[in-house]
Parts: structure tokens; C-alpha cells; sequence
């Protein structure tokens, strides 16, 4: 295993780390643990980096966990449907080895290179299929975890049914490295679909609410229906994807429901993807949210992207922002969001004073007992969470 | 207890606690007869408020407190405590909101699984886990076990199509887990912690919409290798079917002696594949399927729904129907990777053979969860435990092939004791730390799900002589 100091690169959301470990297994993982249990020094875990700087930055932070060399697929049971691997594998390199034998992991990572299951899983990133296979906590079926005391533990299996004890994987998914490291992961697979059809058209922002609740209803079955609108004042592109043997007719019958549209068989670029994230916003809202949530996105002059069917949108500033009118604009949001039922959370944004990053968390001081549990020294990313934890 | 009872009656309705000796032995036991135990007391809440009272009242007399739902589990999980509280949630019984917009449901626990679809059938919407109780099994419960049924190949487990439960922790604080909401997700590692984390009293529910289209077919093979087969060639072809369930003839033979289901003679294995969604997607499917299928002998098709209903009828009355062809059983949940099935069904058919104990087959193919009925005499000396070795080396045989020891019906009581089998001591601890953070005074459905209760607090791994909540009674050690 590697050990080596840390550089100025290396910085957790601007706190720069004491040394960045390297380790190559399971148990190099556990060992480092034990050795900054023993220490009291704080760690942070880090996949490919890509969503490094989101949450609060640590309170404090000696090690950095890179989880890189642990980028083994261990098992690929394609007759069973099922996949296991360790946190560093590139989201990449996992979907080239599972198309290889037709199947893929049906989870969409929001950048195109770069991204770990690791970190996937740690920052519960979801895309636009959610809405039809459901995010990363429905697809995971198996979880290695190392706890902040050295501790392997397991949970679930690679069966994907399967009850027997508590679903640690589910505790851990989006648990942002605050209740220990994720070491491996066992996912369901989905054969990869005979076809792929997106149908793509420009809306108007009026329509739009319409739109997704029939293709919702829509027999044709969409995949996923994402939304564009990079400028808040210009009409709104969305594009559905469909997905099948009979891809054809049912992009048909779905381009008829919108009212015209081009048909291809790739996304349009900006599919799924987030582009700018100094800034970033999450919206999570019922199908009935949807109006007050494009509506308090154009007013906040922020750009719009994601997943109309699934209720979850990313909101991007296209522009520099201030703390103070940061502050201000989140709270304004949140405000006609949580009126229609959502949820406003930021998930990046430069440290600044006024900011309430979470909102209001019904769970919370269970959520607490849980981090006190598993984390009673706070060594485990202190800070980065809600209630800050 | 004496002075427990009192202080309920003070904070619940009249009619609402129960100790007369005979009502109380109602409640007994679960859908498990094995195991029985007369509750101390058993209290009919009608709101969430009074759920939490009595939570909160068990909580100030250190007395344990089980949740039981319309009974129907199968491994022994609302198992009652005889000095303890029952908390039935049958009077909890409200569909309260109805959002199709939303495609939600809100309820109540007590709501029967088939309630919440047969309020939503007409505008063409279904809720989705469907556990063949299904027509009296709660959604508290469903929430609790986590459980399945036919369609979660496809569809998914409960967890999956849960949005939000208010739940009553085992402190009596009414606290709502909600996905939406930013945070742990508490939500997901409450949903199948078998009531050992709280008592869910309002449950979001996600609505489905109906297909447009479905096809049943039902598939008879000469044998089950040959059925076997053509699951692994359906899955191989990238279909994944709504359901794919089969059964073996001696299931065969129970359904026929109890509902008449006609299924072709001389099968030695059916098989029931429905296909759902697009209609143009299912009749592509379909005319694959009746490709793989070439092996099977016989291959009906449900022209309609009375068709489909009389497929369904053979597999969902099969649990039981063997009371027909056998005087007592053991209906077994276990899981293997699918895979590994013809293997574990030959080893299976050994160890019937060895112990000379009956076992029929009945199970969810398509995600490798056999449901093996152990049959037996119960008059006959030394039977039930030949049948108990058998069904124990069934859970041995599923963990060595990388499965689980439950699919669907839960730990509970029954299993606590193989957990270890399939869970290290660490993986147990570590479950114990979320079982802590809800229930640090482990008054919430103590002795279920973990063989070996660890006090909170407690290091691991330094406990000597007999644990405390062993020798107060509170919990057994296997």
C-alpha cells in the first residue's frame, strides 16, 4: 500500500489533507482505518474525485482514503444477472465489461468520464432511468463496508431477493462518507435493450407539466423523459427515451404525444449530465410539483436539467454567484419548492455564511444516533452532512 | 404487567385492551404455528397518537412491545411476548388519501395489500408487490417483512414502492422517514427490520400503472431440468418477464387436489411466465417465448382474464393445498442464485430421499427464491424433526451456493438462529449498531432477527457468561 503526503491537488473542499493513502484491498482498507482509530485522525474516502467538493467541506481531514486501487469487478454472474465490485472501479470500465454479455447496470452517473462506483453509491447520484429502474439504493443488492474502527462488514448478498438482517447498503447510500468506506458493492443487472429511441423536441414551459403526466400515463412505457433549459428564459427541451424490441413503434407513439420531435438512436448531448457544479442544486418533487418547481428555478435565474418523470432535477448557476444572494436565492426556492410538496438541497456551492444547504430533515436526530453509532469518534468526513454530521 | 395494563387503559379506549385469557390466545402466533406464546396484553390502537402512547407507556415499565399486523407472516416475526405489550394495528384500517396524480397512496398499516389495489383497479392503477396472502396480509406487515411475491423480478420488493412511512419509534417519538427527504436513508433500513426498529403507523405508498398489455402462458415440462432450462434460456435472451414461477408434480398434485386447477397430466414441472407492458413489446416477446419454450409439451395461453386467474389459481393456492396430500409441513423460503437451482433441486431430491421426508417445489424461478414444502406426519414418532433436518440442510444447501436464508418471509423467530450461518459475527455487530441508534433499550420485538442480542453499548467480542437480556428473559440464545 501507498502512503504518501499529501499535495495541494489533493484538498477536500479546500482543506488540504495530512497524507493520502492508497490501499489495494479490503484489509489494507480496514488496516488504515484501525491506524487513524488509533490516532484519532479524521478521513476522508474518495473515489475518482468527481464530486469531491460537494457537501460542507471537513472540519478536519488527515488522511485522504483513495480508493482507486481497489478497482477489481470480482464477480460478473451474467446467468444470475448480478455483478460485484470493488468502490474504485470506474462506472466506465464496469459498463464496457457488463456490455461485453449484453447486461448493464441500469444507473446513470452525471459526468462522462471519471466517476466510481465508490462514489456513486456514497453521493446516491441517480440520472434520468431512475424513473424505471429506480436509483442506486433499489439496484444495490450487496455491500462490503469497512467501519471507522477497522470493522469489515456485510450486508445483503448477490441474490437480488433477499431479506435476512438490516440493509446496511441502503444506510450507506448517500451517506456521503460519513458512517465508514464502501468497499465493494453486488448490483442487479438489466440485459441491455434490443433498441433505443430518444424523441427530442423544444416545449413551451407552460406545456410542459402537461406533457409529463401523459407520458407518464403513456403506454408506450418511456425509460425516461429529461429536461434541458440551460437559460431560464428559454423554452425548455425535453427528450424521452424509450427503450425495446419495439423501440420504433413506441418512439412513434411518443413523438405523437408530444406533438412532434426528432427521433434518434443516441441521447442528445446534455442527456443526463451535469455540466457546471461550483454551484449545484438538487430538487426532488412530486409529479404534481412540477410547474412551481420550473417556475421558482427560472425566477431564481438558474439553469434546469433532469428528470421531469422521476421528480429529481439538478439546477445549475450559469453565472458567478455571492454568498449573500445565494443565501438568498436557495431560500426563496425552497420556499415555493416545499409549498408543492419538494425538497431544495444544495449540493455544492462555495463555503458561505448564511447558506441553509439542507433544509428541514424530519429524520434528524435519529440520523444523529445512527452517525454516533457507527462514527462515535467523528473521524469519518466530520461535517460534510446534514445537521452536519 | 398489572399496573401496565392500567396505565393503558388510561390512554386507549375501553374496548381497545385486551386481557381475558381466551381473547388473548387469539393472538398467539403468526402464520408460524410452530411457535406460541400468549401475549401479556394486547392493545388495539386506532391512531398513531395512541400507538405512540403505549409505546411511550412500555418504555416507562421496561416492557417489551411487538407489532402484529394482520398475522399473516410465516416466520414468526409478530411472535408475542408473554410479558409483554401486542400492538395490533387491525383497527388502523384507513385508506386516507388517494393521489393519482402522484401516483401515491397513503394508509394506514392495517390496510390489506389488495385493498390499496382494488381502490385504484378502475382508474387503471395497481400497487405492485403482491404476496400470494395478499388479500389479508397488512401493509404494516408487508413494510415490516419487506415482502415480495410473484412480481418482484420485474417489479421489486416492497422497499421499492414505499415513498414515506410516519413511523412511532421504539422510544414512542412519531417520526416520518421520507425518501424525498436529504439525509441517511432510514427509510430503507427500517423497511424489513421485521418491527425491531419501530412501528410504522401511515405508509406512502407508490402506485403502478397497469400494462397494456399481459400475456400468461403456462408451460408443462416432463421434467423439472427441462422447465429449469428453459428458465435460464427465457433470462438469457434478455427478457425479463413480470413473473416466472414453476412448480414440481408433487406440488402439481396438491393444487390439483385442492382447487381442480387442470394443469396438463403428467407434468413433471409447469411453468408460469407472464409478460407485461407494450402491447407491441409483449407479442414480440411472446413469439420469442414460444421459442424457448420448444422443450415443453404442452403451452397454454390465457385468452382472457378468467383464463389468467385459472393459471394463477394452481401456484397461488399451492402453500395450501399440500394439507391435502400431507397432514402437516414446513412451507420453507430460501434463495440461491438462479443458476445454481438445477443443482440445489437434485440435492434437494437427495436429501428427501435420505430422510425419507416428501418435498414439494414450488417457486420463483426467475429470481432463484424456493418455496420447498416439507412434508410430513406429525402422528408418525420422529417425523417432524426428520422434516425440521431436511428443511434446515435446505437453508444450508442455499447459503453454500451463495444465497440467502430468506427470501420474502423474514428471520422472525424461526431463523434468528441460521443468521450467523450466513452473517460473521462482525456483519451482525454492525447490524446491532443501527439496532442501537432506534432501540438502545431493545424493548422493540426483542429475539427476532438476531440470535445473540448484544446490550447497547456493549464492546464486542468481550462478553462473558450468560448475556443479561438472556437471563432476564428477555431473549434466547441458540
Amino acid at each position: 500500500m501507498t502512503v504518501r503526503p499529501a499535495d495541494a491537488e489533493d484538498a477536500v473542499g479546500g482543506v488540504l489533507p495530512r497524507w493520502v493513502a492508497l490501499p489495494e484491498s479490503v484489509e489494507e482498507v480496514a488496516a488504515v482505518l484501525r491506524a487513524c482509530a488509533a490516532r484519532d485522525l479524521a478521513v476522508v474516502p474518495a473515489g475518482g474525485g468527481t464530486k469531491l467538493h460537494w457537501g460542507l467541506p471537513p472540519e478536519r481531514c488527515d488522511v485522504l482514503l483513495d480508493l482507486c486501487c481497489l478497482n477489481e469487478i470480482l464477480e460478473h454472474a451474467a446467468g444470475d444477472l448480478v455483478v460485484r465490485a470493488q468502490a474504485g472501479v470506474t462506472m466506465d470500465a464496469l459498463a464496457a465489461a457488463l456490455a461485453g454479455e449484453g447486461q448493464e447496470l441500469a444507473l446513470d452517473v452525471p459526468f462522462s468520464e471519471g466517476a466510481t462506483v465508490g462514489g456513486t453509491l456514497a453521493t446516491a447520484t441517480a440520472g434520468p432511468r431512475a424513473f424505471r429502474y429506480g436509483t442506486a439504493r433499489d439496484l444495490l443488492i450487496g455491500v462490503t463496508v469497512v467501519l471507522p474502527d477497522g470493522t469489515v462488514a456485510r450486508s445483503g448478498g448477490k441474490v437480488v431477493k433477499n431479506v435476512a438482517g438490516y440493509d446496511l447498503g441502503k444506510l450507506f447510500t448517500g451517506s456521503h462518507g460519513t458512517l465508514g468506506v464502501i468497499a465493494e458493492a453486488t448490483f442487479r443487472l438489466h440485459p441491455l435493450p434490443a433498441a433505443r429511441r430518444w424523441v427530442s423536441a423544444e416545449v413551451a414551459a407552460a406545456e410542459l407539466p402537461g406533457l409529463a403526466a401523459a407520458l407518464a400515463a403513456a403506454q408506450a412505457e418511456p425509460s425516461a423523459a429529461e429536461v434541458d433549459r440551460p437559460e431560464p428564459d428559454a423554452p425548455p427541451v425535453l427528450s424521452v427515451l424509450v427503450e425495446g424490441a419495439a423501440a420504433d413503434s413506441r418512439a412513434a407513439a411518443v413523438r405523437e404525444l408530444i406533438g412532434g420531435g426528432e427521433v434518434t438512436d443516441a441521447p442528445p448531448p446534455w442527456w443526463g449530465l451535469i455540466t457546471r457544479d461550483e454551484v449545484l442544486v438538487e430538487v426532488r418533487f412530486p409529479a404534481t410539483g412540477l410547474a412551481a418547481v420550473l417556475e421558482a428555478a427560472a425566477r431564481a435565474g438558474l439553469a434546469l436539467r433532469g428528470s421531469v418523470l422521476a421528480g429529481r432535477v439538478w439546477l445549475e448557476a450559469w453565472r458567478p454567484v455571492g454568498g449573500d444572494e445565494l443565501a438568498a436565492t436557495v431560500a426563496g426556492l425552497r420556499r415555493r419548492v416545499e409549498a408543492a410538496g419538494g425538497r431544495v438541497s444544495v449540493t455544492a456551492a462555495p463555503p458561505c455564511a448564511g447558506l441553509d444547504r439542507w433544509g428541514q430533515v424530519s429524520g434528524l436526530p435519529l440520523m444523529r444516533r445512527v452517525k454516533e453509532r457507527f462514527d462515535p469518534g467523528r473521524r469519518m468526513s466530520p461535517g460534510r452532512f446534514v445537521g452536519g454530521m | 404487567m398489572e399496573t401496565l395494563t392500567a396505565a393503558l387503559r388510561s390512554v386507549l379506549p375501553r374496548d381497545a385492551v385486551i386481557t381475558d385469557p381466551v381473547r388473548l390466545r387469539t393472538y398467539e402466533c403468526d402464520g408460524l404455528t410452530y411457535h406460541r406464546a400468549t401475549p401479556g396484553v394486547v392493545v388495539l390502537p386506532a391512531t398513531a397518537e395512541q400507538v405512540a402512547r403505549v409505546v411511550r407507556l412500555c418504555n416507562d415499565f421496561g416492557v417489551p412491545f411487538v407489532a402484529r399486523g394482520s398475522g399473516t407472516g410465516l416466520s414468526g416475526g409478530a411472535l408475542p411476548r408473554e410479558d409483554g405489550v401486542l400492538i395490533v394495528t387491525s383497527k388502523m384500517r384507513a385508506i386516507l388519501e388517494i393521489d393519482l396524480p402522484n401516483r401515491r397512496a397513503v394508509v394506514e398499516p392495517g390496510v390489506t395489500n389488495l385493498a390499496i389495489t382494488e381502490a385504484v383497479r378502475e382508474q387503471g392503477y395497481y400497487y405492485a408487490p403482491d404476496p400470494s396472502s395478499q388479500q389479508v396480509c397488512s401493509i404494516g406487515g408487508n413494510v415490516a417483512e419487506n415482502s415480495g411475491g410473484a412480481h418482484c423480478l420485474k417489479y421489486g420488493f416492497t422497499v421499492n414502492h414505499v415513498e414515506a412511512c410516519e413511523i412511532v419509534t421504539p422510544d414512542g417519538d412519531l417520526v416520518t422517514l421520507d425518501r424525498m427527504d436529504p439525509g441517511y436513508d432510514l427509510l430503507g433500513a427500517f423497511i424489513g427490520s421485521e418491527g425491531t426498529l419501530g412501528v410504522a403507523t401511515k405508509i406512502t405508498v407508490r402506485l403502478s400503472r397497469a400494462p397494456e398489455a399481459v400475456t400468461t402462458v403456462l408451460a408443462a415440462f416432463e421434467s423439472i431440468e427441462q422447465g429449469g432450462q428453459a428458465v435460464s434460456a427465457i433470462i438469457g435472451a434478455g427478457i425479463v418477464p413480470a413473473a416466472i414461477e414453476m412448480m414440481d408434480a408433487l406440488a402439481i398434485e396438491a393444487a390439483e387436489a385442492a382447487v381442480a386447477c387442470s394443469y396438463p397430466a403428467g407434468a413433471g414441472a409447469v411453468l408460469i411466465v407472464e409478460l407485461d407492458g407494450p402491447a407491441a413489446e409483449v407479442e414480440r416477446q411472446f413469439a420469442r417465448l414460444r421459442e424457448l419454450c420448444a422443450g415443453a409439451f404442452e403451452l397454454r395461453v390465457a385468452a382472457d382474464a378468467a383464463e389468467r386467474a385459472a393459471i394463477w389459481k394452481g401456484r397461488k393456492s399451492a402453500f395450501a393445498a399440500v394439507g391435502r396430500i400431507s397432514p402437516a409441513y414446513i412451507v420453507q423460503d430460501g434463495v440461491v442464485p438462479r443458476t445454481a437451482l438445477p443443482g440445489v433441486l437434485a440435492a434437494i431430491d437427495r436429501l428427501s430421499a435420505e430422510h425419507g421426508i416428501r418435498v414439494a417445489n414450488v417457486f420463483h424461478a426467475g429470481d432463484g427464491n424456493l418455496h420447498p414444502l416439507v412434508l410430513f406426519d406429525d402422528a408418525e414418532p420422529g417425523a417432524g424433526e426428520r422434516a425440521e433436518a431436511v428443511s434446515g440442510a435446505i437453508l444450508d444447501l442455499c447459503i453454500e451456493h451463495g444465497g440467502s436464508i430468506t427470501g420474502e418471509h423474514g428471520v422472525g423467530v424461526d431463523k434468528a438462529r441460521y443468521m450467523p450461518r450466513m452473517f460473521s459475527a462482525a456483519d451482525l455487530d454492525t447490524m446491532q449498531l443501527v439496532r442501537c441508534a432506534f432501540d438502545p433499550r431493545g424493548l422493540a420485538n426483542p429475539g427476532k432477527v438476531f440470535p445473540t442480542p448484544r446490550l447497547c453499548g456493549e464492546v464486542p467480542g468481550v462478553r462473558k457468561g450468560v448475556h443479561p437480556l438472556v437471563e432476564s428473559g428477555k431473549a434466547e440464545q441458540f
